[in-house]
This record gives C-alpha cells, structure tokens and sequence, in this order.
C-alpha cells in the first residue's frame, strides 16, 4: 500500500517535470523568443538588448561540454534557460506578468477561486444528474425513460460546449430574462456557466454508469443478494453501485482535467473571473510568463485530483495497489 | 518462388474473408437505425463539402452591407431564396456553411490520420519493448492528459501562427494518448500470444515482428478510436475558430462563424444558431457511428 502510494507520488512528479519542460517549450518553438515578445516595430538594438536582459543568449537546456559546466552540478539552475525557469517552478515562480507588471503566480492564484467553484459546481451538478439516470436506465432497460436518457446523453456529447452556453444566453438571459448572461457575483451567475460547462461530463457519466451497472447488474453475486432476500434498493445500491463505480470514478478522475480545459471557453463566454478567461486573455496578449503560471497551476490541480482518485481506488477496489 | 505461390494464397484468403467480414458489417449497418442515421448524415455533410462550390448557392465571401442580418427564408431582391439568412457583412449563411464543411472535414480526419499515426507507433513499440521506453512513454501520455488542452493548443498557435498546417499539426501532436494507451495494452497481451513467441523463436527482426503481426492486430480498436476522435477534432478546431485562433477569415469555418454570431444573439439568432447544428449534426453522425462500430468490432472497449 505505501509501496504504491510512493510510486504513484514520484510518477505524478516526473509528469510536473514533463510540463514544465513543454511549457517552456512553448515559448522557444519559433527559435527566436525575443522577436515574438518584442513589439513589430522595435529597433534591432532593442532586441539585442532584450534578448540580453532576458538572458536569451544562453544555452536552453545545456552548455556543451556539459562535464567542465556541471561541477557543481546545480550551476545548472542559473546557468541555462531551463534550469533558470525549472529553479522558478519549483519555488512557484514564474516571473512578473509583462502585462501587469505583477508576479504572475499571484495573478493565477487571485481568480483560481472563481474556477475552482465553477468546475466543482459544474462536476457537482453533472454527477447529480447523471449517476441516477444512468442507474435508471440500467434498472430500467430498454423503457421509454431508458432511451430517453440515452439520446439526450447522445446529444449532449455532440454539443459543442461553447453553443450550448450561446443558446443557454439565448433562452435565458436574452428571451426570458431569467437568469444573468455575463459576470459573476450571486449563485445565479453561477448557474447556466456551470451547466453549461458540466453538460458533457453528464452525458458521458450518464453512458458510463448505464452500461457499467448492466455489467454488474448481471454478476452472481447480484443474483445471490437478490436470493437472499435483499431489498431491490439495497441490491441496486450497495451490491451494484459499489462494484459499478470504479470506472466511474476514473472517469471522474479523468473529467476534472476536461472540466479545467474546458473551463477557458465557458469562462470566456460568460465573462467569468477565473483562470481560463484569464490565460486566453495573456496569449492575446503574449504574457507568456502568465500563460505558463496558468497552464502548469491547472495541470498541477489534475495532477493532484488524480493522485486522489488513486487513493480512492484501492478503497474500492483494493486489488490495485497490489497489482 | 514457393514463397511467392503462398504469399498470393494467403492474400487471396484475406480479400475473401475481408468481403464476407464487409457483407456482414453492411447487414449489421442495415439492422442498426441509429449507426444507419449517423452514416446517412456523413455522407451527406462529406458529399456537400465535396461538391460545396456545385450546391452553394451564393459565393460565401461575397459582402453586401445594404442585406445584412437577413432572416431565414428571406428572398434578395433578384428573387433567389436565402434559405438560413445573412450574416452582419450580408454574406448567405447556408452557403458559408457548405464551404465551412470543408475545413471542418479537412482539419477532423487530417489531425487524426497525424495522431493516430503517431499514438499507434507510440503504443506498439511501449508495448513490445516494456521496461524504460514503456515507462517514458507511459509517464508522456499522463503528461499530456494533465495539460489543459485548449490552453496549450492555442499557446502554440499563437506563437506558430493560425495556419491550417499548424492546427493539424497542434491538433494531432496532442491527441495521440488514447491510441497509444489502448494500442499498448492490447500489444501487451498479444504478446504473450503463441504466433508471437513462434516468430520471435523463428529469429524475426523486432520490426519485422511489430509490424507484420501485432499492428494488424490492433487495428480495430484504433479504427474505432479514430472514428469517435473525429468528432473530438471537430469540436476542437471549431473551439479554435471560436477563440479566434482557429483557420482566419475570409474562409468560412463553423466555430468563427458562432463567434461572429454572437454579438448579434438578441437581433439575430440565425447566425449563431445554425454553425452550431452543423457542428452537432456531423458529431451525432460520427458518433452514432462509431458507438456501432465499437460494439460490433471490439465490444471491449471502453471510451
């Protein structure tokens, strides 16, 4: 068990190191970082000199011949452009926005509570709805309520997330004046971002749960609960649910990533004050010290969500940590 | 010569067993109404892009300001029928949506030919090495299941530049992990497998072994993958568009033309409206598809 918990940890380590490395990455793809920061029309001079400053001129990743640079080996973290950036990571700096003039991680950390809220409350609402419909559907095979669910799980798959969100402002804030299209403030801002955003995890929670409680649903040991004299509800939910939510909670797991990712476009419709809207707004501007601060924080955050669902794991299923 | 003789039978035994494997499927598409629905939908969506300038009724560039925001229905004044309206620069929205076919099309099946591609190779050698390159490529793919997609697709192609060749490019160099997961799971198995121990036995060359007897067996899953994946590239490029990093303007593509659209959501809900059923339309078709496909090739896999 702790074998396992150590292994996962120093996994989820090695997969921070590989985004540090992409997003610093990003940066260096044209070769030239210093004409892309710098405005069209600045002077040669002014990018020799930016260039300079910024410390551009140094190695990337390595000085050659690495053996007469490397001793002590951590000269690494202020000699090269990498382990400049990667000694930042690791203190959870990122430097100073360019557009802000303020550091960065703050920045982040300033709107991850508007995120934050809207990705749970998304996730919240989504598996709400969708584990007991696709229970339903399960125990209720082939029934009108059945299909039903199916095809408009269908349909929420095949949505493109920032339409609905369009036709959500359209039916409710434009035609019927219900709800707030844009902002944030009260619980009703809250509302049509966060279905909006957890409409496709529903659906797809939905067809998960539907078909893995069929799959349980059909096991022996289902039928000796049921011999036994068990109350339907009780077998449903404790001999069923049980055994069905380990790919569901994966896929939860797994979700959370997508609900983030997903979290720059509901945020940029409704005006949202959060993370995404926030990183969209620093590429725009080519803030990348922002745009990195942004990425690596929401990737940590699904790092971490999964390292948890792990955890859950081998109480659900405690074969995993011994395999 | 002998090799010859057997190498003809063997591919004659496969057209054979493949058309029958081909009659079989088609009976099967014929039963199931709802896979049936969603290839009828394809084929309309791939035949009008196809023959988008044959179909379109306006030229989906042309600007007239005097017909701007035209509603649905509407007839110019030299009597031809703008069957969904005008657009804010009065361009015919029906015809900007056959052409946004094309890009649609263009840029779902090219960025999964790329990924799949890619994930496939990735799988395969993870998968028939084990040790370290499965481990590198195993803590690869969590990395990039941890990246928030869309932030990292459009940082790239705001430093690369909005190009069709960059959004394919960024599109299939980022979603090649769930072809490599399945690919290499199916390689481990298979690996145990007696015509693999025979051929390795017989002395066959690593390559030899991966791509002439493992890769034809892990086919199918990736089929089925590449099938639903076009739906997600779909919806990720018309994401793109929408944040305006997507294929530029003039070319018509449904995600800008939803972006375009929603400034003008309380006079004009046409124009926003419509892009998106398009969009809808062709990844209820895919996935109607490939949900059949799935269950008919490979009913153990789980996406």
């Amino acid at each position: 068990m702790t074998g396992y918990l150590v292994r996962r940890l120093w996994q989820s380590l090695l997969v921070l190191f590989g985004i540090s490395i992409i997003i610093f990455t990003i940066l260096h793809l044209t070769g030239d970082p210093a004409v892309l920061l710098m405005p069209p029309d600045a002077t040669k001079e002014d990018i020799d000199n930016f260039r300079k400053v910024m410390g551009f001129n140094d190695p990337l990743f390595l000085r050659w011949p690495p053996w007469e640079h490397l001793s002590p080996p951590w000269r690494f973290l202020t000699d090269t452009q990498y382990g400049r950036f990667f000694a930042g990571v690791v203190r959870g700096d990122f430097g100073n926005s360019f557009r802000h003039q303020q550091p960065a991680m703050s920045l982040v950390m300033e709107r991850m509570p508007a995120t934050i809220q809207l990705t749970l409350t998304a996730m919240a609402i989504a598996v709400c709805v969708a584990v007991p419909v696709g229970i339903l559907s399960a125990v209720r095979r082939n029934s009108t309520l059945d299909h039903a669910g199916m095809v408009l799980a269908l349909l929420g798959q095949s949505m493109p997330v920032y339409w609905l969100g369009i036709m959500f402002i359209l039916l409710f804030a434009v035609r019927l004046n219900l709800l707030p299209a844009f902002g944030a403030g009260s619980w009703r801002h809250l509302i049509l971002p966060a279905i909006t955003l957890g409409a496709f995890s529903m659906a797809r929670i939905a067809r998960l749960t539907r078909s893995s409680m069929l799959e349980v649903l059909g096991q022996e040991y289902v039928r000796t609960a049921r011999a036994k004299g068990l109350s339907e509800l009780r077998t449903v939910l404790k001999h069923g649910l049980k055994n069905a939510a380990i790919p569901v909670v994966t896929v939860i797991g797994l979700d959370m990533g997508t609900l983030l990712g997903g979290a720059v476009i509901t945020e940029t419709i409704f005006a949202w004050p959060g993370v995404g809207r926030l990183a969209v707004q620093a590429i725009s501007y080519r803030d990348y010290p922002l745009v990195q601060a942004a990425v690596f924080t929401l990737a940590l955050i699904f790092v971490l969500i999964n390292f948890l669902v792990d955890i859950l794991y081998t109480y659900l299923d405690p074969r995993v940590a011994y395999k | 010569m002998s090799d010859g003789s057997v190498a003809i039978e063997m591919s004659g035994a496969t057209t054979r067993e493949g058309r029958q494997d081909l009659r079989r499927v088609l009976k099967e598409l014929v039963r199931n109404k709802a896979a049936l629905l969603g290839l009828l939908i394809l084929i309309g969506i791939a035949a009008s892009a196809i023959a988008a300038p044959l179909l379109a009724p306006f030229d989906p560039t042309l600007q007239e300001v005097t017909l701007r925001l035209k509603p649905p229905g509407w007839t110019t004044p030299d009597g031809q029928l703008s069957l969904l309206g005008t657009d804010h620069l009065g361009r015919d929205i029906l015809s900007r949506l056959i052409f946004g076919a094309r890009i649609s099309l263009i840029i779902g099946v090219s960025a999964v030919a790329l990924a799949g591609t890619l994930g496939t190779l990735l799988g395969l050698v993870a998968g028939y090495r084990g040790g370290r390159v499965d481990d590198f490529v195993m803590r690869l793919t969590d990395t990039m299941l941890a990246m928030p997609f869309i932030l990292l697709a459009l940082a790239v192609i705001a430093v690369l530049g909005p190009s069709l060749r960059n959004i394919i490019f960024v599109l299939g160099i980022t979603s090649w992990v769930s072809y490599a997961r399945v690919v290499r799971a199916e390689v481990l198995t298979l690996r145990t497998r007696e015509f693999v121990s025979a051929a390795q036995a017989l002395g066959g060359a690593g390559s030899r072994i991966v791509f002439r007897h493992l890769l034809p067996n892990v086919l199918t899953p990736v089929i089925v993958i590449a099938t639903l994946e076009v739906a997600r590239m779909i919806i990720l490029e018309s994401a793109l568009s929408f944040l305006g990093l997507g294929v530029q303007p003039p070319t018509p593509t449904w995600g800008g033309m939803l972006a375009d659209g929603r400034a003008y959501l309380s006079t004009a809900w046409w124009q926003a409206t419509f892009p998106g059923v398009s969009i809808m339309l062709t990844v209820l078709g895919i996935n109607l598809l490939g949900d059949w496909l799935r269950d008919v090739l490979d009913p153990r896999l789980q996406l």
